[in-house]
């Protein structure tokens, strides 16, 4: 394939077609409603929070997007689960720097793993959102918002 | 490009290759590869003969209109005034002040939606749009009904994209207002039987509004023939400028309007008391115009009147024809909207890939398509896809660049599957 840009990668490609977590958590502790207006995306993340420990036990979601949005959603519901609330919002400030391009990984010490794979959105204005969607209304589940999580 | 596809065996309506020079932003590679620009529904691109006239009038002519008393502003008026009346002739109105200046096809129908809506329509009256309008053609309505207590109601379309007649005709009553449909859907191509739809409007007592954002570069409009009440405009859409368009609407109607945006330029008088308005156009043009753009806009109609409305229709209903059957030959594709009466847009739903995804990767190849759902949500909904890829042709655009479309298309569906 010619095709040879940071956008598709093999492991996007392959979490498009087969996303992990994409379920929904019944009896979840905290879930919201994100939606991207200028594309039309729209999901709901699931989290279920150990009160106690402050833990995620489990983490899902469900909706509609294009294949960087269902992967982002899907590799971040992998990497969070297990992972505690502190450690949770470090990362997404990680990962919202990394994607507007204001944090490098290959230069600056992150806590991102795998998730760095994501670096190469910064080229593509227009598709940040659809990378960001799923963690913005994951954050949005934390904060107990009740409203409807909007990239706008 | 055999002859026998393009349907045109004997006298070609377009000379391409001569089109395509006049428009010198269409040789650029995009990614390494030559551009195919196939967005005109969003947007169109500018010939050398509308770039060099904004320039010179911007670099010798430029001057404030319908104010100042020296030379320059008199020409500018005097030009600007010109256009005016190049726009009437080629939408075949009547009276070049029956065509008022807007900022494009949203502003033109809110200002319709507040000066004659807000003045006309009242609690417990209806007004009529389709499932297939774009947004700009959806909220203002749905505003005025809410303010007024009146009620929106909406022309249903068949599975082809389609509007059912027999629908609208039972929704037309002596409580009907206003109808607002378009000429041409921007997110499906259905070219809507107008003529039949303002005739019947006008049987129950309502006014209709035609919203030609997407029908005036395609084909030859007739506002006179057509008996439409309003009819609006893009001229961005035209090969003209960005940031202006334009309502041509009935004299009477203006007449009886109040202005919209308000301010200098469309008054008869103010006295700290009372302001008594100018009479139309100039009573809906508060401000500085955007003069040069409607300098441009003049440019750009010049040049598709010599090339020809009738010429383009047919030279791009042979692209359509071509696109839509070479995209049919693709498994795993579906065109959205197949309506028996349509202008060069053609819609799409991949089963492998999303239409972002479609249109990031189409780029990599220099195709530039839409991905998304093209400011027409209930459209969406009503097919059931939450967005689209949409090719929009224009008559500068090749038979091969649609190869290449379709051949980009096949890769994408490789990768993603």
């Amino acid at each position: 394939m010619s095709y040879d840009n940071e956008l598709y990668q093999q492991v996007i490609l392959d979490h498009n077609r087969n996303p992990k977590n994409f379920r929904e958590i019944k009896n979840a502790t905290h879930h919201c409603h994100g939606i991207n207006p200028l594309c039309g995306d729209d999901m709901t993340v699931y989290l279920d929070v150990d009160p106690e420990q402050g833990v995620v036990k489990d983490i899902s979601f469900v909706g509609t997007g294009c294949a960087i949005s269902k992967a982002s959603s899907s590799l971040m519901t992998a990497y969070l689960k297990g992972k505690t609330l502190d450690e949770v919002r470090i990362i997404f400030d990680e990962f919202h720097k990394m994607v507007l391009g204001e944090m490098d990984p290959e230069k600056q010490e992150h806590h991102l793993g795998k998730l760095k794979l994501f670096k190469g959105i910064r080229d593509y204005p227009s598709r940040t959102k659809c990378a960001s969607l799923a963690w913005h209304t994951m954050i949005g589940a934390l904060d107990e918002k009740t409203e409807e999580i909007s990239t706008e | 490009m055999p002859e026998s596809n393009t349907g045109l065996s004997d006298k070609p309506a377009i000379d391409i290759e001569k089109v395509r020079r006049d428009f010198p932003i269409l040789s650029q590679t995009v990614h390494g590869k030559p551009l195919v620009y196939l967005d005109n529904g969003a947007t169109t691109q500018k010939p050398q003969c509308v770039i060099e006239r904004v320039r010179k009038f911007d670099a010798e002519q430029y001057g404030t209109v319908r104010r100042g008393s020296y030379k320059l502003s008199e020409q500018a008026t005097l030009m600007f005034e010109d256009v005016r009346q190049k726009v009437a002739d080629f939408f075949g109105a009547p009276d070049r002040k029956e065509i008022v200046f807007t900022s494009g096809t949203t502003q033109a129908i809110n200002l319709v939606a507040h000066s004659y809506g807000r003045k006309f329509v009242n609690s417990g009256d209806e007004i009529i749009i389709s499932n297939i309008e774009h947004h700009a053609n959806t909220v203002p309505w749905q505003i005025l009904c809410e303010e007024k207590g009146a009620r929106l109601r909406v022309i249903p379309v068949n599975d082809d994209g389609e509007l059912i007649m027999e629908e609208y005709e039972k929704l037309l009553n002596a409580k009907t207002r206003l109808v607002a449909v378009n000429h041409v859907s921007n997110a499906l191509g259905t070219v809507n039987p107008v003529k039949e739809i303002i005739r019947k409007g006008h049987d129950a007592g309502a006014k209709v509004l035609i919203d030609g954002a997407q029908s005036s570069s395609h084909m030859k409009v007739d506002v006179k023939d057509l008996d439409c009440d309003f009819y609006t405009f893009s001229g961005h859409k035209m090969y003209a400028p960005s940031g202006v368009g334009g309502v041509y609407g009935k004299m009477d109607l203006w007449e009886s309007m109040g202005p919209y945006v308000t301010g200098g330029d469309m008054i008869l008088q103010v006295t700290l008391e009372k302001t008594t308005y100018a009479k139309p156009p100039a009573r809906f043009e508060a401000g500085t115009p955007p003069i040069t753009q409607v300098i441009g806009l003049g440019s750009a109609i010049d040049y598709l009147t010599e090339i020809g409305m009738d010429n383009i229709f047919e030279y791009e209903k042979s692209l359509l024809e071509y696109g839509t059957r070479l995209l049919q030959e693709i498994d795993g594709l579906r065109i959205i909207g197949n309506a028996r009466e349509k202008a060069s847009i053609i819609s799409f739903v991949l089963d492998a890939a999303h239409p972002h995804d479609v249109g990031s990767m189409l780029d990599q190849d220099g195709v530039a398509v839409r991905g998304g759902h093209h400011c027409a949500q209930p459209t969406m909904i009503r097919y059931g896809v939450p967005a689209t890829t949409r090719a929009s042709m224009s008559f500068y655009n090749k038979f091969d660049e649609l190869d290449v479309l379709a051949e980009s298309i096949r890769k994408v569906i490789k990768l993603f599957s």
